[in-house]
């Protein structure tokens, strides 16, 4: 009865929270053109047969010189800017996902078991995360990219998640500290279950709603990590799609005035990650009992 | 107290000792110095003179206890690109970097905990929603945009600042300052704005969300009915408990500046540390690179260990065992 109440509550706030629905209906606009892209863009821009060095640089449609069915443009491959966004977003949710999911896998086990075992487990995991948080993900990740320069997708991938676990951990560990208290575990442990049981079953579950919101903000963080790293060079590969490259690209033609090469895929970053900041910030506020919401 | 001081600068040694473990590692195994050395038409026994010459004939825990013994020397070997001392290469661009990152780090923290105290008070006016508004374009445009866009307008397209370079610098002693001409100044504005915009946002929104949920407690509630004047409540009671966790992830979060200070200083070609960092990976310059991972390492492991302690010292609540 309560759960239900409660779930009525929060689809009531969100109903009434107009950045919050604003946000979401971003993150699924996205969604959609990337997994529609092949069949929405003009041409795929990474497809040789259908880019031609005949159409770069051509501007916008709307301005002198601009040329269909180059909406928005082309670059100094001939590639389209909008196909290139689309595919180029793809790529950015694609490892923004899968870093997620990853990282917060590895990051909610970790702080479930050093939460619950605490003693010298605890210690040593904390100190590992203490570390790893004052060198940054950022920082890591450049290193660690630029170091074994073997660059792909999925190494991208995988540097992210190597320096991106401690968030997860550091917040599981302290919720599970808390739930660790109550007097269901108590309960469940003087029932005789088994550790894991009372692992997974019981702390887990109650464990976990403070993850929600770093996962939510996790997602935009990691999407700019991605379009930094590709940006910098040590990112995905030039024969991938990624707004960070394209961006990259266009700063070469900063002086000459073709503005599209960058503010395009500019935009469509930018737009994303305010999309789910958005909607990370209604979750923020929705989870946290401290702050009065009488306005 | 003082073991917990001991004890924390002892386990700072451990860290930086595993990280000299991995730069070791890398130095060793991703390409071969002896090649890098030698040059690609060396003769066999050339080769053998140069190996044994970095010392790499003997066994991996005598190279490893040389590569320590040389490490605290200052001595990191040389990097293959410029021919000189890989140390000397970096501290060169040392000041650059020091002085971009101090700007920005003031900067944004002024700036982010004045207007977050502002925004806390009257959370839902209308000039506190706009500046909250402008803080979420502030954690949503990536630095590296946020620099091109800013290079964008006023450079190419109003062209009142210069898009790179760090301008006239004047020399004291050995320290390059550009913090002393105009033109050095004028350089260092779009650099600087762009690596403290992130961490301006970031502290914004922290302290906001710290007043709210202090400005909610009890004692300030006592503290009003009390009538005291509200100057006293807000930086007496409230920003005081705020500070605390505002100063610890300023502090912690340094890693983050040394890391946007890489990309800032790519797109401004700005000659410090970061962006011979960038060089150095394209052009697989190992000594240069393993030289600046110490570096860093050693920089934010002490910064690290300064904010615990004085963490510990402000807050009477902390245990120190």
């Amino acid at each position: 009865m309560t759960k239900r109440r409660n779930r009525s509550r929060i689809l009531h706030s969100y109903l009434h929270d107009p950045p919050a629905m604003i946000g979401s209906m971003i993150i699924l606009i996205y969604f959609l053109a990337a997994i529609l892209a092949p069949w929405i863009t003009p041409q795929n821009p990474y497809d040789l047969t259908t880019v031609s060095l005949d159409h770069f640089l051509k501007p916008p449609i709307w301005m002198e010189d601009g040329e269909a069915p180059f909406l928005l443009g082309t670059d100094d491959q001939g590639r389209g800017i909008l196909s290139t966004i689309i595919y180029g977003c793809r790529t950015s949710l694609i490892v923004g996902f899968t870093v997620v999911l990853i990282s917060s896998c590895l990051g909610i086990v970790l702080g479930l078991v050093s939460g619950y075992y605490g003693k010298w487990i605890d210690a040593a995991t904390m100190r590992l995360a203490d570390t790893v948080f004052s060198f940054s993900t950022t920082l890591l990740a450049i290193l660690m990219l630029g170091v074994f320069k073997r660059s792909g997708v999925l190494t991208v991938i995988a540097a992210i998640c190597v320096a991106n676990w401690v968030r997860y951990a550091r917040t599981m560990r302290g919720s599970v500290l808390e739930v660790k208290e109550e007097a269901y575990i108590m309960a469940a442990k003087a029932t005789g279950a088994k550790d894991f049981r009372l692992l997974f079953r019981h702390l887990l579950p109650n464990a976990i709603p403070p993850i929600l919101v770093v996962v939510a903000v996790d997602l935009a963080v990691v999407i700019m990590l991605e379009a930094t790293l590709s940006f910098l060079g040590v990112g995905v590969p030039l024969t991938e799609p990624s707004l960070g490259m394209m961006i990259a690209i266009g700063k070469n033609y900063i002086y000459a005035g073709m503005w599209w090469m960058i503010v395009f895929p500019g935009a469509a970053l930018i737009i994303l990650v305010v999309g789910i900041n958005l909607f990370a910030d209604w979750l923020r506020e929705e989870l946290n009992p401290k702050i009065e919401r009488n306005r | 107290m003082a073991t917990y001081i001991a004890r924390r600068l002892i386990q700072g040694v451990i860290v930086l000792l595993v990280v000299s473990l991995i730069c070791f590692i890398i130095f060793r195994y991703m390409g071969d110095p002896v090649v890098t050395m030698a040059g690609k038409y060396a003769t066999f026994d050339e080769i053998e003179l140069v190996r044994k010459s970095l010392g790499l004939d003997k066994p991996m825990h005598v190279q490893y206890g040389r590569f320590i013994w040389n490490a605290l020397h200052g001595n990191f070997g040389k990097s293959y690109v410029a021919r000189v001392p890989a140390l000397g290469l970096i501290l060169e661009r040392f000041p650059a970097t020091f002085e971009l990152a101090t700007t920005a780090i003031c900067l944004s923290f002024s700036l982010g905990l004045g207007l977050g105290v502002l925004v806390s008070l009257k959370p839902y006016a209308f000039h506190n929603r706009l500046i909250m508004a402008g803080s979420l374009g502030g954690i949503s445009i990536p630095t590296f945009l946020i620099g091109i866009l800013l290079i964008m307008v006023f450079s190419v397209y109003i062209g009142i600042l210069p898009p790179f370079g760090r301008g006239d610098t004047v020399a004291i002693g050995p320290w390059r300052s550009g913090f002393l001409t105009l033109d050095g100044l004028k350089h260092l504005a779009l650099p600087a704005t762009t690596l403290a915009l992130y961490q301006l946002a970031v502290t914004l929104r922290l302290t906001r969300a710290g007043m709210r949920e202090v400005l909610a407690e009890e004692y300030i509630k006592t503290a009003w009915s009390k009538g005291l004047p509200p100057k006293k409540v807000i930086f007496k009671h409230a920003l005081r408990n705020v500070m605390i966790p505002v100063v610890t992830m300023a502090g912690l979060q340094f890693g983050e500046v040394i890391a946007f200070s890489i990309v800032t200083e790519t797109i401004f070609q700005w000659p410090g540390m970061g962006n011979l960092l960038l060089t150095s990976i394209y052009e697989g310059d190992q000594p240069v690179v393993v030289t600046y991972i110490v570096l860093a390492a050693v920089i934010i492991i002490t910064i690290n260990i300064v904010v615990d302690i004085l963490y510990a010292l402000l807050n009477p609540k902390i245990r120190y065992d």
